[in-house]
C-alpha cells in the first residue's frame, strides 16, 4: 500500500488524535452515556485504520507495533477474566466493588440524572479491558492484512 | 416425486406458521414484562451504573460478554494464523 497525497497526511496529522481521544472517552464514560468497550474500541481502531490507509503500509510499520497491539490483546482479556473471577465468593461475574465505598464504589443517584464517574462497580473496569482488547484486535487485524497484501503483491512482482 | 414430498413438506411448515401468526398478540402490546420491569427499577440501585444497557451487558450477563470477547480473539488468531506466512 503506497502512502497518499500529503494534502491526506496533514489532515490525519491534525485529526487521528481527536479521534483516539473521543474513543477513550466512550471507553471510559460506558456505565454513564451510551456506548461502551466495544463500541469505543472500534472508535479508537477507526484512527488506526486512517493512519494505516494514509501513510502506508510500510511507513507506518514506524509507530504501529504488531507485538504491542498483541500484548494489549491478551492483556485486556485477561483482565477480563480476572475481574470475573474476583466476584467468584458469590457468584462468576458478581459485581463485587458497586455500592463497596472503594473504587467505584460511590452509590448512584436514584433517577434521572447527569450521573457520577466514581459509580458502577466492576463495569468500568470491564468497559476498559473490552476497550484494549477491541482496539488492539482492530490494530492487529489491520497490520497483519496489509502485511499479508503486500506480500502477495511482491510476490505477483517477481 | 421429490418435488411432491418437498411441497407437502412445505405446505405443512408453512400451516404452522400461519397459526403462530393468528395467535399472536396485537400489534403494541407488550408480552410479559416482569423482568423488563425489574431491571428498569433495580439495575441502578444494584450496580451503580446510570447505563440499564452496559450494566445487563456487563453485570448481569457478563458471562456473554466473556464469550463475545472470546470470539472475537478466536478471530485475530485466525486472522494471524492465516496471513502470517512467508519470510519478511
Amino acid at each position: 500500500m503506497k502512502e497518499m497525497s500529503r494534502i491526506v497526511k496533514t489532515v490525519t496529522n491534525f485529526v487521528y488524535g481527536f479521534i483516539i481521544i473521543f474513543g477513550f472517552y466512550i471507553i471510559a464514560h460506558g456505565h454513564l452515556t451510551p456506548g461502551g468497550g466495544f463500541q469505543g474500541g472500534a472508535v479508537v481502531g477507526s484512527a488506526f485504520a486512517l493512519l494505516l490507509v494514509s501513510y502506508g503500509s510500510l511507513n507506518s510499520n514506524k509507530f504501529l507495533k504488531k507485538d504491542i497491539f498483541s500484548l494489549f490483546e491478551n492483556f485486556g482479556l485477561t483482565l477480563f477474566i480476572v475481574l470475573g473471577f474476583s466476584g467468584l465468593g458469590i457468584t462468576f461475574f458478581y459485581n463485587f466493588l458497586a455500592n463497596s465505598g472503594s473504587w467505584f464504589g460511590d452509590a448512584a443517584v436514584i433517577g434521572i440524572n447527569p450521573g457520577d464517574m466514581n459509580t458502577g462497580g466492576v463495569i468500568p473496569l470491564m468497559n476498559i479491558a473490552v476497550g484494549l482488547e477491541v482496539l488492539s484486535a482492530f490494530g492487529v487485524i489491520l497490520l497483519t492484512m496489509a502485511r499479508g497484501a503486500e506480500f502477495t503483491k511482491k510476490k505477483e512482482n517477481s | 416425486m421429490k418435488k411432491i414430498i418437498f411441497g407437502i413438506a412445505f405446505i405443512i411448515f408453512f400451516s404452522f406458521l400461519i397459526v403462530s401468526a393468528v395467535n399472536m398478540r396485537t400489534f403494541g402490546e407488550p408480552t410479559i414484562s416482569e423482568m423488563d420491569d425489574y431491571f428498569i427499577e433495580n439495575a441502578q440501585s444494584e450496580t451503580g451504573a446510570n447505563n440499564v444497557v452496559t450494566s445487563i451487558v456487563f453485570d448481569y450477563r457478563g458471562f456473554d460478554t466473556l464469550g463475545e470477547a472470546t470470539v472475537l480473539f478466536t478471530a485475530v488468531v485466525g486472522i494471524v494464523a492465516l496471513f502470517r506466512g512467508g519470510k519478511k
